[in-house]
């Protein structure tokens, strides 16, 4: 059995949020796809202690107007047709149009030590968090870049942690410099200061990274390179966010072109969200790492497209020209330091699903090379960890996706496809 | 050197299982070998391919040939990047009929040399308890094996270089020369020459007729111990060899890691190498009935590849007809990791004008010429 839907969103984030209430609003049947059994994606994933932000408990009271399919994850594509995996079965999903709202994941960059039990991403520590896993009286030591990393070590303190600093890898002066462009953003401003303020008392090193986490079986002190030389912490928990990196899989899959200029590819869209696929929007992260803002702008401005209201699309995009300018401020203001990516050694493991080290993918300039010689991105993550990580360190781009889009049961995909209407 | 144009014992062209088999056989023999691979070593049919080493019977110059080879693919049973894993090969009977024919192929397998006989239903649910009931028995073949095959071509490879065999990578022959080849990049090489390019073959030798014939595979999680032998449906030979347009047939294997490797489809005339949803859904079905607990178990990949396969199914290993100096392995179709070894030696005795260990007439490239 094949369900239509006038227009198909797949993520319910920020971006997927605002597409969803746009198309609504148009009277559009509108069907919204998550893997996660709560809306808000990651940026407003729900907290078990604290009550979720305001704009995103509006939106996700628009989910009431659309239907709302948690728990549901596209493994395949077919003709205007989305192979669909749920606790209970496969769903078969027709649309008339379809919105690409999948987001972004972190970047994982390696380093010695970034295996070991207690080492996590800092999105990834901050979901964590979020869900109940116990932080509370845990030496926590955040690093990375960006004010994400803010964003994690507020949630983690609010939910007990013992913040043992925060390194930034971005030099003071580009620090300050960014500081300075607020004033032209000054809800931006609102929000970092309020960030500051539950930060109160947790130190912020700039210019610092982790070189190594140090630990026999769980980690039990980091190695840090600062502007004042190298010290060793010990902590319980270190949480690393090197920037994030679109989630271009479904749209690859679906053969929408991408924009591969930079490290990490993001999906090509015109202003007004259109992929180079006829009926495919798409809108967010997926398109370039935006930010919050740009999100709910780009998938508002999907869901007037998909809808077919052009006007009202079109009004949204001062807005967005703006919101994306500030997205274009972070990436220059917290460029990667080039010492960041000579961090792993040989000895370090890149591919974690395949036990394969950074020494055995020495010579190999293309990823599926590599990948036939030492099964590196034959696992369940499908390469997403250490194909972005490969990439970052400048070895070789990522190969493209395999169906399924994520590890499926078989019988999902022996579920019979829909005849092709004439 | 002379005159600008390298001089070569033998050009190897095409880096499959097959061309590394060759080159590495020949720079064994103390051959001046080069070897031309456009795109990495083992990536064509080699890295689709399931690397089931297995006898099929049912015509006596594709078991000679696969005897033959098997007996030197022992070689590489203890060579790690071969990740050889002699789980065996259980053919599944679902009736009478296919029982009775068990016990014929047996009898054949074994009149060949190679260690095979008919098991009752009993054995067949003690072997492989997972079965979907129903089964009457089948055939053990247990000195069979499963290997990684682009990690042998690899090696093979890196082994001919090793003996002196120079490796053009990233390089395209353009064109067939009178005295050897030359490349994309305008190199000329002089040498006898073998074309070992797969699917490719008719790029360089329109004159040998060659189809793809496109496969799709599945491979889950691991699941260790689910699993223990390579089971193939007995009515295998009937998708393997009918002419159909295309067809499927149950044919899963246990790899070294745990996970299930799951075939097997067969598709001539498919426009691209795009998984087909329609063509994965046949091929499962068809596993589900013969083994009904795989349908919970977790797809990690899917993906496609082409067969190389000939009008009458076997390869073309010989003399190029009308030619000089230049020869031709290829045309291995769904055998080509199985007969590899023993294509690349029987090439060689017919290089250097000897009487190869089995009868090479019925894989003569002279059989299609007009």
């Amino acid at each position: 059995m094949t369900e239509h839907y006038d227009v198909l969103v797949v993520g319910a984030g920020p971006a997927g949020l605002a597409t969803a209430q746009a198309a609504a609003g148009h009277g559009a049947r509108v069907g919204v796809i998550d893997a996660q059994p709560r809306p808000g994606g990651q940026v407003w994933r729900h907290d078990v202690r604290q009550a979720s932000p305001h704009a995103a408990r509006h939106a996700f009271a628009a989910l009431a107007r659309v239907e709302w399919l948690a728990r549901h994850s596209v493994v395949g594509a077919e003709t205007q047709v989305l192979r669909v995996e749920h606790p209970d079965g496969v769903r078969l999903l027709g649309y008339g149009a379809l919105v690409l709202a999948t987001g972004a994941r972190e970047l994982m960059l390696p380093f010695p030590g970034w295996t070991l039990p207690g080492v996590s991403g800092a999105g990834g520590l901050q979901a964590l968090a979020k869900q109940g896993w116990p932080v509370a009286g845990k030496r926590v030591l955040v690093s990375g870049t960006g004010p994400l990393l803010l964003a994690a070590a507020a949630t983690l303190r609010a939910h007990g942690a013992h913040l043992l600093g925060i390194h930034e890898q971005a030099p003071t002066a580009a620090v300050h410099a960014f500081a300075r462009q607020m004033l032209h953003w000054p809800a931006r401003a609102v929000q970092a200061i309020s960030l500051r303020t539950r930060l109160a008392g947790v130190a912020y090193r700039c210019g610092s990274f982790v070189r190594r986490a140090n630990g026999d079986d769980r980690l039990q002190s980091v190695d840090i390179e600062g502007p004042d030389g190298a010290q060793q912490v010990e902590c319980d928990l270190l949480a690393t966010g090197y920037g994030l990196v679109p989630n271009v899989e479904l749209a690859q899959l679906l053969g929408c072109a991408l924009a591969a200029h930079d490290t990490h590819p993001h999906v090509q869209v015109d202003a007004l969200s259109r992929t180079s696929v006829a009926g495919i929007h798409a809108a967010g992260e997926l398109c370039g790492i935006g930010g919050l803002a740009a999100a709910r702008i780009e998938g508002a401005i999907a869901g007037h497209m998909a809808a077919g209201d052009l006007t009202a699309a079109s009004a949204l995009l001062p807005a967005r020209a703006r919101a994306r300018r500030f997205a274009g401020l972070l990436s220059t203001h917290f460029a990667l330091d080039p010492r960041l990516r000579t961090l792993a050694t040989p000895q370090t493991t890149i591919c974690r699903c395949e036990d394969v080290t950074l020494g055995e993918l020495g010579g190999y300039t293309d990823a599926r090379d590599a990948k036939l010689a030492t099964r590196c991105g034959m696992g369940a993550c499908q390469g997403r960890i250490c194909g972005s990580a490969l990439a970052e360190l400048g070895r070789f781009p990522r190969s493209g996706p395999r169906p399924p889009l994520f590890p499926a049961r078989l019988a999902t995909l022996a579920e019979a496809s829909p005849p092709l209407s004439d | 050197m002379k005159g600008g144009i390298a001089s070569h014992d033998l050009i190897v062209v095409g880096a499959g299982i097959v061309g590394a088999c060759c080159a590495d056989a020949a720079a064994a023999e103390g051959l001046r070998v080069t070897i031309i691979e456009p795109g990495p070593i083992g990536g064509g049919a080699t890295a689709a391919a399931m690397g089931h080493l297995v006898a099929m019977d049912d015509d006596p110059a594709e078991l000679a040939l696969a005897h033959y080879s098997l007996q030197q693919w022992e070689e590489f049973s203890d060579l790690q990047e071969a990740e050889f894993s002699r789980c065996g090969t259980l053919w599944v009977a679902r009736g009478e009929h296919e029982l009775r024919a068990a016990g014929q192929r047996s009898a054949r397998l074994a009149a060949a040399g190679i260690q095979a006989h008919a098991v009752d239903a009993k054995t067949l649910y003690e072997l492989e308890p997972e079965l979907a009931p129903g089964m009457h028995g089948g055939m053990l073949v247990p000195r069979e094996a499963v290997v990684y095959p682009p990690r042998v071509a690899r090696y093979l490879v890196r082994r001919a270089q090793s003996r002196g065999a120079q490796l053009h990578a990233g390089r395209r022959v353009q064109q067939l020369t009178r005295d050897g080849v030359q490349l994309d990049d305008g190199t000329r090489l002089a040498g006898p020459t073998l074309v070992a390019t797969g699917c490719a073959l008719p790029e360089l030798l329109p004159q040998l007729p060659l189809r793809p014939r496109k496969g799709h595979l599945v491979i889950t999680e691991r699941y260790p111990a689910l699993l223990r032998h390579q089971l193939l449906e007995l009515g295998y030979a009937d998708s393997a060899h009918g002419d159909a347009g295309s067809s499927v047939a149950f044919n899963v294997q246990p790899r070294p890691t745990g996970q299930i490797l799951i075939g097997s489809a067969r598709e001539f005339d498919a426009a691209d190498a795009e998984v087909s949803p329609v063509m994965l859904q046949r091929m499962l079905e068809r596993a589900f009935a013969f083994m009904p607990v795989l349908r919970k178990l977790q797809a990690l990949r899917a993906w496609t590849g082409f067969r190389p396969a000939t009008p009458d199914g076997l390869p073309y290993l010989g003399a190029v007809p009308g030619r000089a100096n230049l020869w031709v392995a290829a045309g291995h179709e769904g055998l080509g990791i199985t007969t590899a070894p023993g294509s690349a030696r029987l090439l060689l005795d017919l290089i250097h004008g000897r009487t190869p260990a089995i009868d090479p007439a019925p894989y003569a490239p002279s059989r299609v010429a007009a």
